[in-house]
């Protein structure tokens, strides 16, 4: 087991798990899920947010198997390998609220740094700006780190704490199982579904069931983050996280190519819009909050999977922040921001700013 | 005497961060850097043999790892 061990840290295996989800995400387009949107951790999230009713925008309401399976498959992974830890008490408020903001920064663009590069992989322009975006706030957030921000540490805990956000996920497929979807209805049991929108649009759910518990374990073991990407770039000139995030967007391409489901240009796109300064304003606050948080939203679900207990605050975090973004109109729809959305991204900015120089440690 | 690192419990980019400015700071020698997860050792190690440092030991520690490194 050893070499399979390691064979995940080495630049080959986060190449090849960049390759393998951007491959996936590709085919759970073809197999139902929406366009440019084979996984979104944020839209997800937010579909899950509307499946147990905390915000009931009528076509955005599904419980994503791919969100549960990332959680397990990370849980079986960090099992198997021995890498369940159990750890809490990094400044979990802080997580939430940046969970939050997170959450509604990638509504304002319409999608977390995955959808930004599967936009991207399916000819959708404006997806670049969502980049430059990104970038731009992962950026202000090396500045942070550079003058001496930090969260504090974890402590180690009791098991069961790492294993209640994995709990909670089987809870969500038990309902999901003993609650189906129901043709016509947009409700079932305790579950709300869509019945139009891209929240009626679903891969079968035993298919993105197994491809998010896959991801999920490969993704343990690899490490792989989008936001570390990025800023392991930018702050120490490593490429190693980056190969893997610019893998995932060539494959997704080149199958998007041969699926026939690449269409380039910025109007008509699926589930975008074409404001440029709030496709990369809203990606700049996401970008900034997973920053300040140590993860992009994949990567939290992964770390909650081996017994974050702080990264499970972020994920509930974001659950919770896209309920406010339905709720008080903050999220984008194709026709472009919400009513609310600007000023939401500009309070969300402030915060992150607000946590980002208040919470430093004075080097010794 | 080495120089030692504790990053234990910190999240990255953190433990990262402490051994390259530790690297920075000592020029030559060795340093000892104590971290709790499979990740920070992994990065940690990446990081220093990207400033041409070698990997001289990684000890199982309590609930972590001590990672001992050196440059001549």
């Amino acid at each position: 087991m050893g070499s399979f061990r390691d064979f995940f840290s080495t630049t080959w295996g986060i190449i090849g798990v960049g390759a393998f989800i951007g491959l996936l995400a590709s085919l759970l387009q073809k197999w139902g899920n929406p366009g440019n949107m084979g996984i979104c951790v944020a839209c997800f999230e937010r579909d899950i947010s509307g499946a147990i009713g905390l915000h009931r925008a009528a076509v955005v309401q599904y419980m994503r198997p791919e969100i549960i399976g990332f959680v397990l498959g990370s849980l079986l992974a960090a099992y198997a390998f021995k890498e369940f830890r159990p750890r809490v008490g990094s400044a979990p408020i802080v997580r939430f609220v940046l969970g939050a903001f997170a959450m509604i920064g990638a509504l304002v663009f319409l999608g977390c740094p995955w959808r930004a590069l599967l936009r991207l992989a399916g000819g959708d322009g404006n997806a670049i700006l969502g980049l430059a975006g990104l970038a731009f706030g992962i950026w202000i957030g090396t500045l942070f780190f550079k003058g001496g921000y930090n969260l504090g540490r974890t402590e180690k805990t009791y098991t069961s704490v790492g294993w209640l956000l994995p709990l909670l996920m089987i809870g969500f497929l038990i309902l999901r199982v003993i609650f189906p979807p129901v043709e016509g209805e947009s409700q079932s049991g305790v579950l709300f579904y869509s019945l139009k929108g891209p929240g009626a649009m679903h891969a079968p759910l035993y298919v993105s069931l197994v491809i998010g518990l896959v991801i999920g374990f490969v993704a343990q073991r690899s490490r792989f983050c989008t936001m570390g990407a990025l800023r392991d770039l930018i702050l120490f000139r490593q490429t190693h996280l980056f190969l893997g995030f610019l893998t995932l967007a060539v494959v997704a391409f080149v199958t998007n190519l041969v699926l026939g489901q690449f269409h380039p240009g910025f109007a008509g796109q699926p589930v975008a819009h074409t404001m440029h300064v709030w496709n990369f304003g809203g990606m700049v606050l996401a970008g900034l909050a997973f920053a300040l948080a140590g993860g992009c939203p994949g990567r939290q679900l992964f770390l909650a999977g081996e017994g974050d207990g702080d990264a499970a605050v972020f994920v509930l975090g974001m659950i919770v922040g896209a309920a406010f973004a339905h709720n008080f109109g903050l999220a984008s729809s194709p026709n472009g921001v919400g009513p609310h959305g600007i000023a939401a991204v500009i309070i969300g900015l402030v915060v992150c700013l607000f946590i980002g120089f208040t919470m430093r440690r004075k080097s010794a | 005497m080495s120089t030692i690192v504790d990053a234990r419990g910190l999240s990255c980019p953190q433990p990262v961060l402490m051994t390259l400015e530790e690297i920075k700071k000592t020029g030559k020698g060795e340093i000892e850097i104590l971290v709790d997860t499979d990740t920070s050792k992994e990065n940690v190690s990446r990081a220093a043999q990207s400033r041409k440092w070698q990997v001289q030991e990684i000890l199982e520690q309590g609930e972590g790892y001590r990672i001992r490194i050196k440059s001549d």
